[in-house]
């Protein structure tokens, strides 16, 4: 919590919140950061993978073979996520799975499947990216910012 | 009666005269498994949502316990159930089922015994002669009300508690037989400005000690009175937070008699987190569990404090801290 926030609180409340503090047990931060660099790793590894696959027996070059290496991982990412078992692997590996293009796919997939009771519009349509949504609205406008910063560095004669 | 501050005596002493507990798969798997009425494999119960399916634990809940008393929906004057999903729906579309007179109750988790309370409330009061309660909680509609959907990879800590499936109902009674409701203490709202969704159990544990406290100085008794003390879900953390809470203020209750239904319900090798929560986590393991284990005789006098956390996942956007309750019911054999 930050320092901010915790002014507001009574000295009651800073005292309580002192006391559960030392009994909470922590997050395994350390040992979830091993986790999450080898199944992200993993996961990186199998696109690379995927990367020779394509590169080796279709016709794509090192430019053109991301789009089929991350529909593959897209793919992989919802069948896991609809048969149930991709949040407990996440369980497990924490921001491994989240960070890689399978997390995104599964934030839009996972809200598909559970808004499907209120329909196929306001249900589905409606929530699929309740949890994507502010990624790609911050992702595109951050992108838009970095663009125009290149712009007028461009534009004031370059580096 | 009242006595003291915020505690109601029942000197006619309304009888329990029927209890049920339906569980979902995971319950069904359960360290009480045994105590369940009804148990489902599938969470969807056949049904085409969570919500649904919830609801449809409750009617059976209800209706379990009015047959296990020997009576008829006509016979229940009045129905008081509460839940988590937004607008009470489970306990309305329940209420809708059985057509009793109704009243809609929230409190969260400690739903249970808000309405345990007012049902006994009500035939001691001779305003009702039978009087059911009951509440429910979804696992999964829980999380796609709270928090992400079902199938999100997201990780918990380790502080985090699993939300039970399953739903408990309970029927109150001026005559008949059955472990009896002797005393309830009404809980009033305590934040100790936790805002961590997660941490269940450190918000709701001062909430908990403060009504045992209040039972207590209302009735001048100590813990000895009872065998059992059972907090409604406050899970590992939140249960050694209260125990130490309660040494804190100088309440003595020995280690083998407090406890918690979240650390009741699932077993050890459950991977649940720091226990087990919802409105059934309570309801489920008193009316099953406990009420069976008091018609055995192995205990004679408990008290369970249900606890609930009183916020929305609006007001945790917004920044509030959570406002939490509990509320104290005494049953004796």
């Amino acid at each position: 919590m930050s320092d901010k926030k915790k002014k507001k609180l009574t000295p009651e409340q800073q005292q309580y919140q002192d006391f559960a503090k030392a009994r909470v047990p922590k997050a395994p931060v350390f040992a979830n950061c091993i986790k999450a660099f080898l199944t992200g790793g993993l996961i990186c590894a199998i696109g690379q993978g995927l990367n020779w696959f394509f590169m080796t027996y279709f016709n794509f070059d090192e430019k053109t073979v991301g789009s089929p290496t991350s529909a593959v991982l897209i793919f992989l990412s919802v069948l896991f996520t609809s048969l149930g078992f991709y949040d407990h692997i996440a369980q497990f590996a924490g921001a491994g799975t989240a960070v890689p293009v399978t997390g995104f796919a599964n934030t839009i997939a996972s809200a598909a499947i559970e808004h499907r009771s209120e329909g196929y519009v306001l249900g589905v349509g409606g929530n699929m990216f309740k949890i994507a949504g502010p990624v790609i609205v911050y992702g595109v406008f951050s992108a838009f910012v970095v663009a125009l910063v290149r712009l007028i560095i461009e534009w004031l004669g370059g580096i | 009666m009242l006595k003291g501050h915020q505690t109601w005596v029942f000197d006619s002493k309304p009888a329990i005269i029927g209890s049920a507990a339906v569980g979902g798969p995971f319950e069904a798997q359960s360290a009480i498994a045994d105590d369940f009425d009804i148990l489902y494999d599938d969470i969807w119960l056949g049904q085409d949502s969570f919500e649904k399916a919830e609801k449809k634990m409750l009617e059976q809940a209800c209706e379990t316990a009015i047959k296990k008393a020997g009576l008829k929906k006509e016979d229940v004057q009045f129905f008081m159930s509460g839940d988590l999903i937004n607008q009470i729906i489970s306990s309305s579309f329940t209420a809708r089922t059985l057509g009793i007179p109704y009243l809609g109750i929230y409190g969260a988790c400690s739903s249970s015994m808000e309405g345990l309370a007012l049902a006994a409330l009500m035939v001691d009061a001779r305003f009702a002669r039978n009087a059911l309660a009951a509440t429910s909680s979804h696992n999964a509609a829980s999380e796609k009300q709270y928090r992400y959907p079902t199938e999100y990879g997201a990780q918990k800590p380790p502080y985090a508690q699993w939300t039970v499936t399953g739903a408990g109902a309970v029927l109150v009674s001026n005559e008949g037989e059955g472990p009896r409701v002797t005393a309830a203490t009404i809980g009033r709202v305590v934040d100790m400005g936790i805002s961590d969704p997660f941490n269940m159990g450190a918000a709701m544990a001062p909430a908990a000690v403060d009504t045992i406290m209040a039972h207590f100085k209302d009735l001048s008794i100590d813990a000895t009175q009872y065998d059992l003390i059972a907090t409604g879900d406050l899970g590992k953390v939140g249960h050694r937070i209260a125990a130490d809470l309660l040494k804190k203020r100088g309440i003595g209750i020995s280690k083998d008699k407090l406890t918690d239904c979240g650390i009741l319900i699932y077993k050890e090798e459950q991977q649940v987190f720091a226990g087990g929560s919802g409105c059934a986590c309570a309801a489920a393991t008193t009316y099953g569990h406990l009420l069976n284990r008091m018609r055995r005789g192995e205990l004679k006098k408990i008290l369970v404090v249900a606890t609930g956390a009183l916020l929305s996942p609006m007001s945790y956007q917004q920044k509030e801290s959570i406002p939490c309750i509990a509320h104290a019911v005494s049953i004796e054999m």
